[in-house]
């Protein structure tokens, strides 16, 4: 099961650099998606795939009982989750308004900050 | 609940069944308290005038408690807190050692210094978006990162931060914020996502994600497990943090577009953070790893150094020239991290004290440079030394603490870099550390020459000035300049404080045992 | 979207969703749910209100501003962690009581009200995104 689990995290990671390596922010924008799924995937197999049963201690007894699933990779994930989902809707309304502002979503046109052909600094006085 | 059902269980080895006393606190509260304080700001967001008087009340709260945790620190060694009460390492444990409270300590004395300066720089628009809140819940984050003892908790508070500076970053929507912003969000999203994958990575290896209890295993697993694998990147999503070439360029793309006081706060804190979390995960965790890369990280470290300082030689901007200064010290810190005796690492610790004073007062002066020149560019600064002395005497000595030259901060930190270097054999990162500080007294000496000793421009506009403000404008960078002259006359303290930071970091020993002897103890 | 059916509709499937938030809310507190996903599903119900009739309504609708919203749950988090400084044990320990009222038991915790300003936290922030969104369309 981990096998099959990193192929296809090696495929998320493949695509999504891919997706990242283009000059149009939204691509970006959906590289990083895929990018922040990838990572989940990471951290469920490295977290080993284990039985579907669920970590609760039945009532009455003080241990769990046999092999159940690992919690702490879901909660890791979900906190990466949470995070990376309010980055991706911040980067989204960035991105809208850059659009907005700067009338591209090229980042090789976005030179408002950095203009260029800016010159050398005053060499003397 | 389950005590009703079943027999009383023994929980003593699973919990923490000692009284924490109140004076224990002092571990969380640099975090909780600009939390709490960030949250009912954002609440009572509409009454701007109250955003101020919180803000600070929080911050002398914030900055009293880090004062509490650094003197407990240096009398009984490590504190250690763990959430929830449940033993380490199942619990996140909070862990301040001399390094993580001796850097909370800085970073909120220089964003107190900071939220000062705001004062005047943010207007009540700016307040009313949001300015302050994100101000203490930036802070908290930085806190955070300082203070956890937790790798993942690490990367929760490397958010909290980056989040909060989001909202700084584009205060006041002006196109150019929106395109460094956009930069600066990508790249370090790609920085912390790259430390997620690591931390992925490092679960499965260890599974743990205890700092402690990964340093107590890795000798263990060095043979079987990855750790070059994860070491390196970490030096790769780290790197990216404290923006070492060449993963440097979101820096001056973003870093002059956000009003001065928040420059003076990310050039000051954020990229430290970047060189603390370095530190912390290839001395404490990777020592073995860190000897293997310390060539990759001494290449780095010159570059870093050399492109960062020729790049400033190439700015007219003065707050593009201060941010390639930052990235030049940050090659500085890691020179010492490449070297990695204890002299090199406490040289690093006292660098970085000095830089977030030094560099957060530079970015202030700057917007003091352009209060009273009306610009920001070395082509129409001119004729300060006459109109403002004071700030000439300023920003004289504020270059010689970044050269490093005697009486200020920077001599201290570099001696120490250097003596290090010579006695590890590494003659080219003396050069290199030496070199810098000769293109960085260049770089901020031409600044000096050109908008302070020049004439006053014809091309100067003198309607967009304005007088400086006595304690909102002077008065911050007189603030952060009284420890930077401190360190420079009578550093015997704060060598102290570093080299007790340093060997802390040499011997992990004294890091595990503080959070596993509680175990046994308590 | 601006279909009468879906106007029509919208305030009452708002409204239910906000229900069933508040349910999956309370719910998390013993099986799955909880705070997080409650506050998704009440963000989706002002995300619908507001396409269907526009984002002022749902601003006036939900009174307070979203960010306010948000900072109300944080600092109820926090404060529920800070509840263990009283008791002398470490920050976020998870403190129960009990509650009689005449005929029923309640079981309070701070590990609730800490769920709570969760829910709080999501639905602010999420529905100030989303209205950010709506926004930007209409102009």
């Amino acid at each position: 099961m981990e096998t099959a689990l990193t192929g296809l995290v090696g495929l998320f990671y493949a695509v999504s650099i891919y997706m990242m390596l283009s000059k149009h922010i939204i691509r970006v924008l959906l590289g990083i998606a895929i990018f922040g799924n990838a990572v989940n995937m990471t951290i469920f197999t490295a977290g080993r795939v284990l039985r579907e049963v669920p970590p609760i201690i039945a009532e009455g007894r003080t241990a769990l009982d046999g092999v159940t699933a690992n919690p702490l990779p879901q909660a890791l994930i979900l906190t990466a989750i949470v995070i990376s989902f309010s980055f991706f809707a911040f980067l989204l309304v960035l991105a809208y308004r850059a659009y907005q502002e700067l009338g591209t979503d090229n980042t090789d046109e976005m030179r408002i900050a950095e203009p260029e052909g800016e010159g050398l600094p005053p060499l003397g006085y | 609940m389950a005590a009703e059902t079943s027999v009383p269980v023994d929980t003593s080895a699973a919990f923490v069944l000692g009284v924490t006393s109140l004076i224990d606190w002092a571990v969380i509260a640099p975090v909780a308290l600009p939390i709490l304080g960030g949250a009912l700001l954002l609440m009572v967001r509409h009454r701007t005038r109250l955003h101020a008087a919180v803000a600070f009340a929080v911050l002398a709260a914030t900055f009293a408690a880090c004062l509490v945790l650094l003197w407990r620190v240096m009398g009984e060694g490590t504190q250690v807190m763990t959430m929830g009460r449940w033993l380490p390492p199942y619990g996140i444990t909070f862990q301040a050692d001399m390094l993580g409270a001796a850097f909370a300590t800085t970073a909120t004395f220089a964003t107190t210094a900071a939220a000062v300066f705001a004062l005047r720089d943010i207007n009540a628009t700016g307040r009313r978006y949001g300015f302050y809140p994100f101000l203490l819940l930036m802070i908290a984050g930085v806190n955070g990162a300082f203070l956890t003892g937790d790798i993942f908790n690490l990367y929760v508070w490397f958010e909290v931060f980056v989040i909060s500076s989001f909202g700084l970053l584009i205060l006041g929507s002006e196109r150019r914020q929106i395109d460094g912003a956009v930069k600066y969000a990508v790249l370090n999203l790609i920085a912390t996502t790259v430390f997620l994958i690591t931390t992925g990575y490092l679960y499965g290896v260890f599974g743990t994600l205890n700092m402690a209890d990964i340093a107590r295993k890795a000798d263990g697993l060095r043979e079987s497990g990855p750790l070059m694998t994860i070491a390196t990147l970490y030096l790769l999503a780290f790197g990216m943090k404290a923006a070492a070439f060449p993963l440097n360029f979101w820096l001056p793309a973003s870093y002059h577009t956000p009003r001065i006081v928040t420059s003076a706060m990310f050039g000051g804190l954020l990229t430290k953070v970047g060189v603390y979390a370095l530190l912390r995960t290839f001395t404490t965790l990777f020592p073995v790893e860190r000897a293997v890369l310390s060539d990759v990280i001494a290449v780095v470290a010159v570059l870093t150094m050399v492109l960062g300082v020729l790049g400033a030689l190439a700015q007219t901007d003065i707050r593009r020239t201060i941010g390639f200064v930052v990235i030049s010290g940050i090659g500085t810190m890691l020179a010492g991290l490449a070297i990695g005796s204890p002299l090199a690492l406490s040289g690093t610790v006292l660098y970085a004290i000095h830089s977030i004073l030094i560099m957060t007062a530079l970015y202030l002066l700057a917007g003091l440079m352009r209060e009273a020149g009306g610009s920001f560019s070395l082509h129409e600064l001119g004729g300060l030394y006459r109109s403002h002395p004071l700030l000439a005497a300023m920003m004289l000595a504020l270059m010689l603490a970044a050269a490093g030259l005697p009486p200020l901060s920077g001599l201290w930190p570099k001696v120490m870099l250097v003596k290090a270097a010579i006695e590890g054999q590494a003659w080219w990162l003396t050069g290199a550390i030496l070199l810098s500080s000769v293109l960085t007294t260049i770089v901020l000496g031409r600044v000096f020459a050109l908008s302070f000793w020049r004439p006053q421009q014809a091309l100067a506009t003198p309607a967009d000035t304005r007088p400086i403000d006595p304690i909102a404008g002077y008065g911050t960078v007189l603030v952060l300049l009284v420890p930077a002259v401190w360190i420079g006359l009578w550093p015997e303290p704060f060598l102290r404080i570093a080299e007790t930071a340093a060997a802390g970091l040499a011997d992990p020993g004294s890091y595990i045992g503080s959070v596993f002897s509680a175990q046994g103890g308590s | 979207m601006q279909t009468v059916i879906f106007r029509t509709a919208a305030p009452y499937l708002a409204s239910l969703m906000v229900l069933f938030s508040v349910f999956v809310l309370l719910r998390g507190h013993n099986e799955p749910g909880g705070g997080f996903i409650g506050g998704l599903i009440a963000a989706s119900a002002f995300a619908i209100y507001g396409i269907a009739c526009g984002v002022a309504p749902v601003r006036r609708a939900m009174y307070f501003h979203p960010m306010a919203i948000a900072g109300f749950g944080l600092f109820l988090s926090a404060a529920a962690g800070l509840l263990s400084l009283a008791m002398g044990v470490p920050f976020l320990t998870g403190l129960w009581t009990k509650v009689y009222l005449p005929g029923v038991t309640i079981d309070l915790s701070s590990v609730m009200f800490f769920d709570f300003g969760v829910y709080f936290v999501v639905v602010g922030a999420i529905t100030s995104i989303a209205l950010a969104l709506e926004e930007r369309e209409e102009d």
